[in-house]
């Protein structure tokens, strides 16, 4: 979390996405540029069609762009790769594996599943799945459904973990208490994160800096830093003063109405 | 009444169909004419067909005996006794009736629907020919359903993976899909070196066709974020293939196989009773020739028992592959 320069790991930079149906082209993302410092957790929050996934699949290797240039550690993005690990929102695991069988996935696909076997427990403990191991994805719940995601993730070391909504399907004390596993994790492992979410609360809690996100096109409207210690409470005073800053530029901050905070 | 008398009961239930059979058989006399049970020596022993149904029923009588004994130890186990037994009654009681209108007083037209002891004829006096041509079956049937099932798969998987070999081999499909397998037994028998390879591919293309349809769908249906998780996994085409594609799609593939299992014996047996040296469908056949109906039973019973242990193994093999899904499905 140190705030030189030269700690940049990830360098977004002029980067352009358009999508073509039959006869109308959609502005995905329209010049993005952003550098993510190592250890940094970051989250791109916006109104759906802003493009956030698709500058995660991005970031990823899962799609490419039209023109400009993403590098992690100065290599630049061709395809899809471990040391960018990556939380699906749901449906990543595979149902046909153990909880253990899938956290070892990424090793056996990495063919490094020998000399590596003895780490599973460790990350089996650090997303608190213990007793689960023998479990199939069917007969775990949602929210130790991404746990698993995660560890299967982390696993294979990666740069960067990229986390793609993964909190969006699970109910409210679900969410609350993966949130706090995030920061756990993050804590321990001191990994780079970027998470895509539509829930401003959730980006207040987890992150140092928030990308804020607007549609057609697709571009970063704003870059927020978020100086507060963890724990965070969500009533503090400068929480709120944020996130009612936040909801206002989604012009949702009105005082007849209720914040809604899932935009 | 408690539960342990109930279950005690029910087991007398279960046997006692078989025990008036038996004592049917015992104890009512040949009103019959014509009815004579020749002896023939089996194993060393020399007895008749009656006396051999009569062996069967005691070997009922006391298997289903040692099953209530050992299933008393398991309440699980004990129920599915108990919901048996109305139904193992029923059958006792079926063979009761059937010995006597079929051997007793054969009020059944002959020789067109023999008595159990009649039945019983053709296991004691030519035994070992069925035994030869339930092998000749079970030979056919492995090597066509074997062969049938491994290309089924290969071809699913590149049909799933490649739409190239989809575009050519699914009007492939389409085509042999709607033949039933039997209609090419002409060219089969002529252009193969042996009856045997025919019939080997006449079962292999029924079984095939289903199992490569059912597994292309399988590989073609798997979720894309499912593949997207293998490659941010770090894994290459082969492993997005065998790990990902291939399990995602071993329900379906299995339900081809237990759809064509069906397709096989089908094939098998038309197959056998056309022009096959040996066999059971060929027995039926050479049998039917000499109005020899006893012998078709035989026939028949021996293919209920051994389509029935082919199923339940399939069934087996399956629950172990799909063991994961257990608690999803039914």
């Amino acid at each position: 979390m140190s705030e030189n320069q030269n700690d940049v790991i990830l360098k977004i930079d002029h980067v352009n996405r358009l999508y073509k149906d039959d006869d109308n082209i959609v502005e995905a993302l329209s010049d993005i540029n952003l550098e993510v410092r190592k250890g940094e957790f970051i989250s791109i929050i916006g109104a759906s069609g802003c493009g956030k996934t698709t500058l995660l699949r991005l970031i990823a290797g899962l799609d490419k762009p039209q023109s400009g240039e993403l590098t992690l550690s100065g290599e630049r993005i061709t395809g899809a790769d471990p040391k960018r690990g990556y939380v699906f929102q749901q449906g990543g695991l595979f149902n046909w594996l153990t909880v253990e069988q899938n956290i070892a996935a990424g090793l056996k696909a990495r063919h490094v599943y020998k000399e590596n076997k003895h780490r599973i427990p460790e990350y089996i403990r650090m997303v608190g799945l213990e007793g689960f191991e023998k479990a199939y994805p069917h007969q775990i719940s949602g929210g130790m459904a991404q746990r698993v995601a995660i560890a299967r993730a982390l696993i294979n070391d990666p740069e960067v973990l990229l986390l793609d909504e993964p909190m969006g399907a699970l109910d409210n004390f679900t969410r609350a208490a993966l949130q706090d596993k995030i920061l756990e994790i993050r804590a321990n492992t001191n990994a780079t994160m970027i998470l895509v979410t539509h829930d401003v609360d959730e980006a207040l809690y987890l992150s140092d800096r928030i990308v804020i996100m607007t549609p057609r096109p697709g571009r970063i409207s704003e870059i927020i830093d978020v100086n507060m210690e963890h724990p965070r409470q969500r009533n503090g005073h400068d929480f709120t003063k944020l996130r009612k800053h936040l909801l206002e530029k989604f012009h949702l901050a009105s005082e007849q109405q209720d914040p809604e905070y899932n935009i | 009444m408690n539960k342990k008398t109930k279950y005690i009961l029910s087991v007398i239930f279960s046997i006692s169909g078989f025990i008036l059979a038996a004592l049917l058989n015992v104890v009512v006399p040949q009103k019959a004419e014509g009815v004579v049970f020749e002896d023939y020596t089996v194993f060393g022993i020399t007895t008749n067909s009656n006396q051999a149904y009569r062996v069967v029923l005691y070997v009922l009588i006391i298997g289903y005996l040692i099953a209530g004994i050992v299933d008393w130890f398991h309440e699980k186990k004990r129920n599915q006794y108990q919901k048996r037994a109305a139904f193992r009654f029923v059958c006792g009681i079926a063979l009761f009736l059937w010995d006597l209108l079929g051997t007793k007083l054969q009020v059944l037209t002959q020789p067109f629907f023999p008595g159990p002891a009649g039945i019983m004829t053709a296991f004691v006096s030519e035994g070992d020919f069925i035994w030869t041509n339930t092998l000749y079956s079970l030979r056919l049937y492995a090597f066509g359903f074997a062969i049938g099932v491994i290309t089924g798969v290969i071809t699913g998987v590149l049909v799933g993976w490649f739409p190239k070999v989809a575009y050519w081999v699914n009007p492939v499909l389409k085509v042999l899909g709607v033949i039933p397998a039997v209609a090419w037994m002409p060219f089969a028998l002529t252009l193969l070196p042996t009856p045997f390879a025919g019939a080997v591919f006449l079962i292999a293309v029924s079984v095939w066709v289903l199992v490569t349809t059912l597994t292309a769908a399988g590989v073609e249906s798997t979720p894309k974020v499912q593949f997207e998780a293998g490659r941010t996994l770090g894994g290459n085409s082969l492993y997005l293939v065998f790990h990902v594609a291939i399990p995602h799609a071993l329900p379906q593939i299995f339900l081809g196989i237990t759809t064509a299992n069906g397709y096989a014996f089908t094939t098998l047996v038309m197959a056998e009773m056309m022009g096959q040296p040996g066999g059971l469908g060929y027995y039926i056949n050479a049998s039917k020739v000499w109005s020899a109906y006893y012998k078709v039973f035989a026939a028949i019973i021996v293919m209920a028992i051994l389509f029935s242990i082919i199923t339940k193994l399939i069934e087996l093999i399956r629950d172990y592959f799909l063991r994961w899904q257990k608690g999803v499905v039914r």
